[in-house]
């Protein structure tokens, strides 16, 4: 080890879960590196959503450990509250607050929970807007933007809490197929500027371009852990083969 | 019709008295029945048993009995008093058990307006940060309170109604009790009884027209 830089940001060792009888997440152990991106895939009901939200303890585990930052995670309260505020989250159904406008949603964060002035948080607020190509919507509320600029918002919103990961649960599932390409490119570009990011997908393409790694998800269980380019043409387990297999063929 | 106009002058300022008593008791029972939704969906075991205990019990007491309580258990027994002038601290004690029991419909109105809001809203809430009460009250009860604004106005209206059984309390002021005060030495009057009728329809239809327009003017389009 260098310097305090290769201790991995999240760290889960041992990780299990259980919904009532059902072992969702079994004995997971995982690291995600500063900087890396990786790419979470594998059959529905396989645990991926469970295992993205228990890294800001949306979800709570069983046993084992999970650290943020080379800390374990806060149970509850002010320092989870504080934990959360340092892992942004991007949702498949964009969760975008219905009563807010998009500037308001994009500043509500750093004004309530960071304390900033209103008029820097908006102009902040704004250039991220801009950075995600809906600047001009900024006045507009959820409901009126088309799924794409919604999720654009709701990854502008991640930013503006300058996290220091960010966690995306099938970004794209819940949009038209024309909406795509233009979310996957906002979080192209986020993994060029170096952005932690874990995400859940099944877009190979963001897979091949942007992630560092792939883990294959099965059964609440990392089944294989890979490069994607490794992965996509050459797997190793049969589990993977076969899951490969269906979604390529659509 | 001579009798309204005679009684006219006692009737109105009775009548006033509902008034002040509905606008005083939708004050405390909106803050109240918040207080009773926030317990009622926090996560602290103890709160929300405390809020469902309340409002199960409250409820389902009837209103004179709230309001008998109110005067002859806390005034009475506990000794509270409001005012050394007996009007004064009636009037008190039927706004404090009249907010007491209205607070328990404006909190489940509420809470079902909080069913209407999307989990996922909360969710993203807790997730930039916010805390379970900044998250309540900056994203859910706005929110909440935007889907049950006409239902709200059904549970004004029948509180101000409901400000016509202050005699339970002791609060011989109130239209309804110069009514009777009233048909003891006139005899039912069907005028008099008319319009109280009217002053107070002419008070509740309007809540119940703006309310109603309100409501579909603050809907959150999702
Ligand atoms: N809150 C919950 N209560 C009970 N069971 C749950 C809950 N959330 C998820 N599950 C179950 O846990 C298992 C794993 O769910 P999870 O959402 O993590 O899977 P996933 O891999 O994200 O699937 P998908 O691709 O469909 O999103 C599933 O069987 C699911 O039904
Ligand atoms: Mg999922």
């Amino acid at each position: 080890m260098k310097n305090g830089d290769a201790v991995p940001l999240v760290k889960l060792e041992n990780v299990n879960k259980h919904f009532g009888e059902l072992h969702v997440l079994r004995d997971i152990h995982l690291t995600v590196d500063r900087g890396e991106v990786l790419v979470v895939i594998g059959p529905s009901g396989g645990g991926k959503s469970t295992l993205c939200r228990t890294m800001n303890r949306l979800e709570t585990i069983d046993s084992g450990v999970i650290t943020f930052d080379g800390r374990p995670l806060p149970a509850e309260g002010k320092p989870l509250a504080k934990l959360r505020s340092e892992v942004g989250m991007v949702f498949q159904s964009f969760n975008l607050f219905a009563h807010k406008t998009i500037l308001e949603n994009v500043t509500l964060g750093p004004i309530k929970v960071r304390g900033q002035d209103r008029k820097a948080a908006e102009q902040r607020g704004l250039e991220l807007l801009e950075r995600v190509g809906i600047a001009s919507q900024a006045g507009k509320y959820p409901a009126q933007l088309s799924g794409g600029q919604q999720q654009r918002t709701a990854i502008a919103r991640a930013l503006a809490m300058d996290p220091k990961m960010i966690l995306f649960d099938e970004p794209t599932s819940a949009l038209d197929p024309e909406m795509v390409q233009e979310v996957l490119d906002v979080m192209i570009g986020l993994a060029r500027d170096g952005m932690t990011m874990v995400v859940v997908t099944h877009e190979m393409g963001f897979a091949r371009r942007a992630a560092n790694r792939v883990v294959f998800m099965a059964d609440g269980q990392v089944v294989e852990e890979n490069t994607p380019d490794e992965f996509f043409t050459n797997a190793r387990t049969d589990r993977a083969k076969d899951f490969l297999s269906k979604i390529l063929t659509h | 019709m001579n009798e309204l106009i005679e009684y006219g002058p006692a009737l109105w300022e009775g009548f006033v008295q509902n008034l002040k008593l509905s606008a005083v008791c939708a004050i405390m029972a909106l803050v109240l029945g918040t207080v009773l939704v926030s317990m009622r969906v926090s996560p602290t075991p103890v709160l929300r048993a405390a809020g469902a205990a309340y409002v199960n019990i409250v409820r389902n007491t009837p209103l004179t009995l709230v309001l008998a309580f109110s005067a002859l258990g806390l005034s009475d027994q506990v000794g509270l008093v409001f005012s050394d002038d007996p009007a004064i601290n009636g009037f008190w004690l039927v706004a404090l058990g009249l907010s007491l029991y209205t607070a328990t419909f404006v909190c489940e109105a509420l809470r079902a307006g909080i069913n209407t809001v999307p989990f996922g809203q909360a969710e993203a809430a807790r997730a930039i940060g916010l805390t379970f009460f900044q998250s309540l009250t900056l994203i859910i009860l706005p929110q909440a309170f935007r889907a049950v604004v006409a239902p709200l106005g059904s549970v004004m209206i029948a509180m101000i109604k409901n400000t016509t059984v202050a005699v339970a309390a002791g609060y011989l002021a109130d239209v309804a009790f110069v009514m009777k005060d009233t048909f003891d030495t006139t005899g039912v009057s069907i005028p008099i009884f008319l319009g109280i009728v009217v002053a107070f329809m002419a008070v509740t239809l309007p809540i119940g027209f703006l309310t109603g327009w309100l409501s579909r003017r603050l809907a959150v389009a999702r």
